[in-house]
């Protein structure tokens, strides 16, 4: 953030996305929350037509900033040109789309009962962490807990890529293939053209 | 006259730059790519150190457009 600037509260989200990773570690339920930065870009896109989310209120944004420029944890070297490219974009949302439809599957098998609760995460979904001190039981179906161990692997697997091209590259690095943000580019762009049309 | 310039098919519109810019003269179109008035850039280069994609540059432009 530039010197002279104005602070707003939403300056201050970067707090959010440690509190998140904080809670979660405590109880896998509060992974949950994280669907708000799931479903708040889109219905920005959607219905403003802009990406007022990802320019003023992505924590994890903000947060490599913190860390990145402020705290001086990263290099600040460009990016290699292919990260910020269309396929590679368009090739990573498609991936991270397939992962999140293959961790809703597997929530629906535990609704269903053809599964079993497991109290894990996984990372970069191939490791798999114990995170069995997060749950023990709740007035929820198990699916619910389920789910929350899924999401909270896909925010935090996100993160630590984030993190690392934070350090090898620019602090927001991240930013350049998020799913998150090709997505509500993607709607932006549609949007707009259709608007021009009309 | 150098001036911050945009490409904006590589431009992923997150905004770092109208962030860094110290003088308000970035901002979003659209969420689609980042517009930079020639008026109020000084062509500090702010935004070129932050920006992710590499997309902004502070160029040599005539009459302040490219």
């Amino acid at each position: 953030m530039a010197v002279n600037k104005k602070k707003h509260w939403y300056d201050y989200l970067w707090i959010w996305s440690i509190i998140y990773f904080a809670l979660g570690f405590f109880n896998i339920l509060f992974a949950w929350l994280g669907m708000i930065d799931f479903i708040l870009p889109l219905i920005f896109a959607a219905v403003g037509g802009n990406k007022w989310f990802c320019n003023h209120m992505c924590g994890r944004g903000q947060l490599f900033w913190v860390l990145g420029r402020n705290l001086k944890c990263s290099r600040g070297k460009p990016a290699p040109k292919w990260i910020s490219s269309k396929w590679f974009r368009y090739g990573f949302l498609i991936f991270f789309l397939t992962m999140f439809g293959i961790m809703v599957f597997q929530t629906y098998l535990v609704f269903s009962g053809a599964g079993t609760l497991r109290k894990a995460i996984k990372l970069f979904w191939t490791f798999r962490v114990p995170w069995k001190w997060a749950y023990n039981g709740s007035i929820f179906p198990d699916w619910v807990a389920q789910f929350g161990f899924g999401f909270y692997s896909l925010m935090l697997t996100s993160t630590l890529i984030g993190l690392i091209v934070m350090v090898l590259y620019k602090e927001r690095t991240w930013c350049s293939f998020c799913p998150m943000g090709t997505m509500t580019q993607g709607i932006c762009k549609i949007k707009a053209k259709k608007g021009n049309e009309t | 006259m150098r001036k911050a310039v945009n490409d904006i098919d590589i431009c992923v519109a997150c905004g770092v730059c109208a962030n860094q810019c110290p003088r308000d003269a970035i901002s979003i179109f659209k969420g689609c790519y980042a517009v930079v008035d020639a008026g109020k850039c000084v062509g500090c280069g702010l935004c070129e150190k932050a920006c992710p994609a590499g997309s902004i540059k502070v160029l040599e432009v005539e009459n302040g457009s490219k």
